[in-house]
């Protein structure tokens, strides 16, 4: 009995645990994805940028606040930072797409020629945060650094295997549920909400009955702001800010939204739990929990990974290539032409 | 004089012309029907008076206004209603909330008129909570129709709203349409289905090749044995 | 005419400048920036073969141009016999089972059909069961060969034969590679092409990291057979030693410049010889489709072409290039270092290459590649001066200073980026523009 309990504390430490957060970071970055793409009709490859831009900023003025003495006890000081960085991305948003998308709006151009001015925007965006804040790594977080201790838990309960809960975890679980009912709620609830989802479903249709295009995608461009700077910010809480992350992350962040279905809410916020709990389980060692679920004697001599740690960005490709061959439209059915 | 009408019209998307001096209009609580072959030009005359596509010559008068400069949002407030022949209904959203875009420019409460659209389509108050796309084809049509009633629109014009529903759909929509007449809006339709269109019209306009051919009441087109021979199967 | 005499004006004012850096700084920096231009211009063809013709967005591109290096290590290295005795049998015997998962698997799908969902549990089990019986058979085989000498070896080595056919080697493996992306990702929308070769790529350079026992990972593979002759054995003959002291320039120096005209000599016969293929292609009725599919899909696939068939030649050509021009910078590199294929980057240069050079047109193609990659050595100096300009009015240990001459190397990303953007937006044709037929 002992046994299984202490598999079900190993595999909540080293999946359960990570995979929900994780998951959450990718489910918000999806989201801002696929409102890009519901809406402007494109996929925007310099999100990953703008998620290093919201943290760059929150980063900078958590630095300040600490500096001056400011803090928030055992929650991080980032949170109080979190609105200017929020609104810094915004900003940045809607400047870039005054001046570089409204063009190829005019002009109705084809979806490659968005991503690769969405690449060019990447590129802009990437050099001027490295510019300011360099390659190297950041950290900022502060507070309380965990929920629950692996000593306190094994303490608790007697187990061999402990569970810890960091703080930034719990954070990040706890923002990203607001922000998805806070989400939900717009889209569904309000009428701006409603028309953007009008606008998205049938765009000709929601002209004739009035609906502003260009209000439509000033909301799109907030949301998909706020998305990412909380996103960007929860992950270097998490684990740490480097700018060269944000580039990796890129594919996992696609693949969420691709396998829930583009254009999906619901979807991509699917498609990053799968994609978040998939790259650990198949990254997992399990070289322990078969040592507790076997007889003795049979436990494997390697670390019995199914991929090593080293390929769990492969992870999301490949589950992004089965859908692809599988159901192209995703889990949730989004739009794929 | 009608209220509202698109005079002499001639113009195309572009290029060639495919109108040439058409003009078709309606009165309020009359059913105007516009009618022809394939290629004759009604969806483009129809198109015309709503403003998706410039005149080259003519102009569009509503209640005496001239209103061809105006864009096709722009008539839609002036209480103008258009319903489209395809993609009509944001098929990913619920009845109710396509009526409540519907009514997206309106800023009063609009409660009162969505209750009459219920009233008249019976069977979209029943399935208000289902995505339009899940719906049949009538159903859908008449979420279509009823999307464009909900801002109160003066005049109602339909393009093809019949095309690809079963006879007893046909037959029921059209049953709607007399009934929304009834209550002073103006009807302008665009049919392919010529002989149960001109039924219940009181104008019909037959259109050739972008030209007016016969103009007349329903029951005289009808009875017209030209325009039988030629349009209504003998 | 006149565009003729302006594409030639450009491309002399292109070699013009390589001159006056050889002037102004030393002839081997010319000669080392010219022959990465020219590897950039073969580079930029493959992509505008995909871009320009077909309008795909190639997003991994440097992925492909790494399976170019891998060809080079595999073919030219000489195998390391101790390796192949420990492990050699059970890596190849678990490759032989991988491979052979993959054609079971491929064929009991095909085969299948009329299960219906159970197909997909089917072919579940086949991957998984294959997948382990590989791993089963190949780990312990790995860790062997990766035992043997680490710091000097610790992989399988090559085949040991010319280098040179590491070119056309590498320009299959890019090819395979593509073959299979773009069966999957073809068809659909254009945007996961892109997320597809960016995934692909990104996998491929882990692989090329990780796997010791090919490459040695990160541990580089150096000493990489050369087609040219070596600067040592060149100092040592008798006509340059003369020939030198006949000119008063340094031996070193002379040696060195030597070898890399003997690299660029080649470069340049590969570039003639898939510029001349690139253009009688285009010229073709083959282009002519390939054309007129790109400007108007609907129409042409009314016309029964079969459109995705078409993409997928053109962008398993397109990668086949990009292997070569690959498998030509390890070559003259001379070593094979999976860390410098910095995801994203590479690829991007090669892209703001294609915009600016004029996309839709080989010729632009090559002056694209020329310009950007000159423009992109020389910003690093330019950039420099210009930050120390900037920064000269300020205090010697200012903290701001530090930080603005530490990451003027970012500028260029910055520079590079707002290149592209503008020239997508006031410029989208290009230096040379594609020529309407």
């Amino acid at each position: 009995m002992t046994d299984v309990l202490n598999t079900l504390a190993l595999v909540s430490n080293f999946i359960i645990v990570p995979g929900l957060a994780y998951g959450s970071q990718l489910a918000l970055g999806a989201l801002g994805i696929t409102i890009v793409y519901a809406v402007l009709r494109f996929s925007n490859f310099a999100h990953g940028e703008m998620m290093s831009f919201g943290a760059m900023i929150t980063i900078l003025v958590t630095w300040v606040l600490q500096a001056r003495g400011i803090n928030l006890g055992p929650l991080p000081t980032a949170l109080l930072a979190l609105p200017l960085g929020i609104a810094a991305t915004i900003g940045l948003c809607l400047v870039t797409d005054r001046l570089v998308y409204r063009y190829y709006r005019q002009k109705r151009a084809s979806p490659v020629t968005y991503l690769i001015v969405s690449v060019g925007v990447m590129f802009l965006m990437g050099g001027l945060i490295r510019f300011v804040i360099g390659p190297n790594d950041q950290i900022f977080a502060d507070g309380a650094r965990f929920i629950m201790k692996a000593k306190e838990f094994k303490q608790m309960t007697g187990l061999n295997e402990g569970l810890a809960i960091k703080s930034s975890q719990g954070v990040t679980v706890l923002t990203a549920v607001v922000i998805v009912v806070v989400l939900f709620w717009f889209l569904n609830r309000t009428r701006t909400g409603k028309s953007m989802r009008a606008y998205s479903d049938n765009e000709d249709l929601a002209l004739l009955s009035g609906i502003n295009p260009e209000q439509v995608v000033l909301i799109a461009w907030i949301i998909a702001g706020t998305l990412a700077a909380v996103a960007g910010t929860l992950y270097g809480l998490d684990k740490s800010y480097k700018p060269f992350t944000f580039l990796q992350l890129l594919l996992p962040i696609f693949a969420s939204a691709i396998v829930g279905g583009v254009g999906n809410p619901l979807g991509a916020i699917a498609g990053g739990f799968v994609i978040a709990f998939s790259e650990l389980i198949v990254t997992f060692a399990y070289k322990k929990v078969l040592g507790y679920l076997l007889p003795t004697g049979l436990a494997p001599e390697g670390l019995a990974q199914l991929l090593s740690t080293d390929y769990k960005f492969s992870v999301s490709f490949m589950i992004l290539v089965i859908v692809l061959l599988v159901k192209p439209t995703g889990l949730f059915s989004g739009k794929t032409l | 004089m009608s209220f509202l009408i698109g005079e002499n019209m001639t113009g195309g998307y572009g290029g060639a012309d495919i109108l040439h001096d058409c003009t078709i209009g309606v009165d309020k609580g009359e059913i105007a029907v516009v009618v022809g072959p394939n290629g004759a030009g009604k969806s483009t005359a129809m198109k015309a008076v709503f403003g998706m596509l410039s005149l080259r010559e003519g102009k569009v008068l509503m209640d005496g206004i001239d209103i061809t400069a105006l864009k096709p949002q722009e008539r839609v407030r002036h209480g103008m209603g258009f319903v489209p022949q395809t993609n009509n209904v944001f098929t990913s959203l619920t009845v109710e909330e396509n009526l409540e875009m519907g009514a997206f420019i309106r800023r009063d409460d609009f409660s009162d008129t969505m209750a009459q659209v219920f009233d008249l389509f019976p069977v979209l108050k029943e399935k208000r909570s289902q995505l339009a796309g899940e719906l049949s084809g009538g159903q859908r049509q008449q979420v279509a129709v009823g999307r464009a009633l909900m801002t109160r629109p003066e005049v109602l014009m339909l393009d093809e709203t019949t095309a690809g529903v079963s006879p007893i759909v046909m037959d029921e929509l059209f049953d709607r349409v007399i009934e929304v007449a009834r209550t002073g809006i103006a009807i302008l339709m665009v049919e392919q289905n010529a002989k149960q269109a001109l039924n219940i019209a009181d104008k019909g306009y037959v259109l050739v090749q972008g030209r007016n051919r016969y103009t007349d009441t329903g029951a005289a087109l009808i009875a017209n044995p030209e325009v039988r021979k030629a349009f209504l199967g003998g | 005419m006149n565009n003729l005499y302006r594409n030639l004006l450009l491309f002399a004012v292109m070699l013009a400048l390589v001159a006056v850096v050889g002037i102004s700084q030393s002839w081997n920096v010319a000669l080392a920036i010219l022959n990465l231009c020219l590897i950039s211009a073969i580079m930029t063809l493959g992509v505008n073969i995909q871009w320009g013709y077909a309008g795909l967005f190639n997003a991994g591109v440097m992925g492909f141009a790494a399976l170019g290096g891998l060809a080079a290590v595999l073919i030219s290295m000489p195998p390391v016999p101790a390796a192949w005795q420990a492990g050699g049998n059970g890596v190849v015997t678990g490759l032989a089972f991988g491979i052979g998962t993959v054609l079971v698997g491929i064929v009991s799908w095909r085969k299948t059909a009329h299960l219906g969902g159970k197909r997909y549990w089917l072919t579940a089990l086949i991957a998984v069961a294959g997948y382990t019986l590989m791993r089963w058979v190949i780990d312990p085989a790995i860790v062997a060969v990766e035992a043997v000498e680490p710091a000097k070896t610790g992989f399988l080595g090559g085949f040991g034969l010319p280098i040179m056919l590491s070119w056309l080697v590498g320009g299959a493996f890019a090819a395979a590679i593509a073959w299979l992306v773009g069966k999957v990702s073809l068809g659909l929308r254009s945007d996961y092409l892109a997320i597809a070769t960016l995934g692909i790529s990104e996998i491929i350079i882990y692989f090329l990291k990780n796997e010791d026992w090919l490459t040695r990972g990160v541990k580089n593979v150096n000493g990489l057979p050369r087609p040219v002759p070596y600067e040592i054995d060149l100092q040592h003959t008798a006509w340059l030693q003369n020939w030198v002291e006949t000119y008063g320039i340094s031996l070193i120096d002379a040696s060195s410049i030597i070898v890399k005209l003997c690299y660029a000599g080649l470069f340049v016969a590969v570039l003639v010889v898939i510029l001349w293929l690139s253009e009688t292609a285009l010229k073709s009725p083959w282009g002519r489709m390939m054309r007129a599919i790109r400007d108007n899909e609907t129409a042409a696939s009314a016309m029964g072409k079969n459109v995705t068939w078409r993409h997928l030649q053109v962008f398993v050509l397109g990668s086949a290039v990009v292997g070569m021009a690959g498998a030509m910078l390890t070559t003259l590199d001379g070593q094979f270092t999976p860390t410098a294929y910095q995801p994203l980057r590479f690829t991007f240069l090669i892209w703001v290459m294609v915009i600016v050079g004029g996309s839709g047109n080989n010729f632009g193609s090559v002056l694209g590649g020329f310009v950007i990659w000159f423009f992109w050595i020389e910003a690093e100096p330019i950039g420099l001066a210009l930050m120390e300009l900037i920064t000269s009015g300020m205090a010697q240990d200012s903290p701001l200073r530090h930080h603005l001459l530490d990451n003027a190397a970012h500028m260029r990303l910055m520079t590079m980026g707002l290149v592209l953007l503008l020239v997508l937006r006031f410029a989208p044709r290009g230096l040379i523009p594609e020529v309407k037929r």
